[in-house]
């Protein structure tokens, strides 16, 4: 803390420049949009109606957007409860364990970072749609249809977001090594144990951040639920997906109203995430 | 026999870090396995705490057969260099921990705990956390916590190699003392000679994975099975081919022996208490002789002096197998 006072204490052209700068342009890309979005979103339905706050509720009422919402948390629900699961499993098996392909599967975990999520919409079709997929044939004749319903999109969110929990564990795991772990097994705890009293407090901060990321991301996917979703109104259509075809379809104000929610979900990550972050500076 | 070790062997690789070794532990000792960095020594310690497998070869402690026990059922405490104290846990929770593992009552963890963190001198620190503690401190309920579950063994992993000079001197008188207190079957890691020959009852020098030589300190050091344990165990320098500790070598101005050799003093040092005066001899050999500064002061040794030196009577010297630059 220190040093940043010190280097406030220096205020030259410099400063001020890059200061006016920064905040230019973050104006320009971020505050001006948003702000529109929220003007929108306050503005009367009809050019004689009332606006504000109530025309807003109004248009989240509406039963599709309900839906929409509905199944948009549904998604990321379960997106992000396969994510924390799974993603605790593999950070632990990166870190405290060596076997043949290790390195190739690190790579493998960041790639649905770096793919479009178009692309993975187009990946999971491909493998489990009922005509032509790998699998979806065989699931489909158990009755289980993945492509066009409420577990591909799942599937679709879960794997865009996967790295998320996953690069916020392992440095930490990494950071904290086997030490303590081993000294609780010389204590007498079990792998189980072990993990529950020593490992699981140790990343429990890293582990809410990469779930709060995970889940903002969640919440916003677009991309590859576009591509495994039917998308129709009650009928696959999530918050991102409603946006969009509102949008297209001339009915913004509600587009505006949802998109508007999904920005205060962001904000709300982004506070949670803030408040994460001070215990774990704190050691 | 507390700690029975036999035909233990392991490898990394293309790299043999333990071979063939069988050394019996006595119940009640304190023994240190001594010897170089990457010589094994805590290879094995993490062995006979299960935290890593041997190859081959077999692991008894206290009679019983615990060489594919996991660590949890072997009942030994184990202190590590880094401490691996639990952070998120207070310095009473810390030492509970294994108590609380095995579900002991609570009255009789508490009191346990307390019982404990005064034998370490920790009780007004009950309700810290580990990061509100010095490296000694720290040290020390890594100690409390690994005695708190009564083990059989305690076994100490180089445990005062990341504390300062002066609190590692302190730690290990602390030691010996809780030691004889204790009085659990002890065994710690350590590459500081002066540390195993001031604590332990018995010495284990290990190195390039094998066992060198067991005995007592004074053995080890009176009677060095070779070259390597005698230049372990303290400084060394070669006289007439021999290798010879540096205080045991008598230097003269005068040729007062036949034996002596002459030479020339070539560097003369004060360090401390002490003088270092490093002679060549006219064979060629570097001396390197200790005496106090008051016998180098009344010698008068001073840099081109022309002296003779040769072994104290009774004198401990070894054949030098290898070439040593004392």
């Amino acid at each position: 803390m220190a040093e940043v006072k010190e280097i406030r204490q220096h205020k030259s052209a410099v400063t001020y420049l890059l200061r006016f700068f920064v905040i230019g342009y973050l104006f320009v890309l971020v505050v001006w949009p948003l702000s529109e979005v929220v003007q929108r979103t306050f503005a009367p339905v009809e050019p004689d109606a009332a606006g504000g706050f109530g025309a807003f509720l109004e248009r989240l009422q509406d039963p599709s957007v309900t839906y929409a919402f509905g199944l948009t948390i549904t998604c990321a629900f379960w997106a992000v409860l396969i994510n924390t699961v799974f993603g605790l499993g593999i950070s632990l098996l990166l870190v405290r364990y060596d076997f043949p392909g290790r390195r190739i599967l690190s790579v493998l975990i960041d790639l649905p970072m770096s793919v479009s999520p178009v692309v993975v919409g187009l990946a999971l079709v491909l493998a489990y749609s009922s005509g032509s997929g790998w699998f979806g044939e065989g699931l489909e004749s158990v009755g289980i249809f993945i492509i066009g319903s409420t577990p591909g999109m799942v599937m679709a969110t879960a794997f865009v977001s996967l790295p998320l929990v996953i690069r916020e564990i392992i440095p930490v795991l990494e950071e904290i090594g086997t030490d303590s772990e081993l000294a609780a097994s010389s204590l007498g705890a079990n792998a189980w144990q072990t993990f529950r009293r020593i490992t699981l407090p140790s990343i429990k901060w890293a582990l809410a951040y990469g779930v709060v990321l995970s889940l903002a991301r969640s919440l916003g996917e677009f991309g590859a639920v576009k591509i495994v979703s039917p998308g129709a109104e009650f009928r696959g259509e999530t918050a991102t997906l409603l946006i969009q075809n509102r949008y297209t379809n001339y009915d913004e104000s509600s587009a505006y109203a949802a998109a508007f929610v999904l920005v205060l979900a962001a904000v709300l990550a982004l506070v949670v995430v803030t408040f994460i972050r001070r215990p774990e500076d704190r050691t | 026999m507390s700690i029975e070790i036999s035909g233990i062997n392991k490898s990394y690789g293309d790299f043999v870090a333990l071979q063939d070794i069988n050394v019996s532990l006595p119940t009640g000792q304190l023994t240190a396995l001594l010897g170089p960095s990457g010589g094994g020594k805590s290879t094995l310690l993490r062995i006979i705490a299960g935290l890593d497998t041997a190859d081959s070869g077999t692991i008894t402690i206290e009679g019983s057969d615990a060489t594919a026990l996991p660590p949890q059922k072997r009942n030994v405490g184990f202190v590590f260099q880094h401490y691996a104290v639990f952070k998120h846990m207070t310095v009473a929770k810390n030492v509970a921990f294994g108590l609380e593992i095995r579900k002991r009552p609570k009255a009789e963890v508490t009191r346990r705990v307390q019982e404990l963190l005064e034998l370490v001198h920790l009780a007004q620190f009950s309700h810290r956390l580990p990061s509100q503690l010095s490296g000694g401190q720290r040290q020390r309920l890594a100690l409390a916590r690994a005695l708190a579950v009564e083990p059989t063994v305690l076994l100490l992993d180089e445990p005062f190699g990341a504390l300062d000079a002066q609190v590692r001197k302190e730690l290990r008188d602390w030691l010996r003392r809780l030691h004889d207190e204790v009085n659990v079957t002890t065994v710690f890691v350590t590459h500081d000679q002066e540390e195993a020959l001031e604590v332990a009852d018995e010495i284990v020098v290990i190195n390039q994975g094998r066992v060198e030589q067991i005995g007592t300190p004074d053995q080890l050091y009176d009677e060095p099975a070779n070259d390597f344990v005698m230049g372990f165990l303290g400084e060394v320098t070669t006289l007439g081919g021999k290798l010879i500790r540096p205080h045991d070598v008598e230097i003269t101005v005068m040729p007062q022996h036949d034996d002596a050799i002459q030479g020339v003093v070539s560097r003369s040092l004060r360090v401390g208490f002490e003088a270092r005066v490093h002679v060549l001899t006219d064979d060629g050999e570097e001396v390197s002789v200790v005496l106090t500064r008051s016998h180098a002061r009344h010698l008068g040794l001073e840099a081109g002096q022309a002296v003779w030196v040769r072994p104290e009577p009774g004198a401990l010297a070894v054949p030098s197998l290898r070439a040593v630059t004392a």
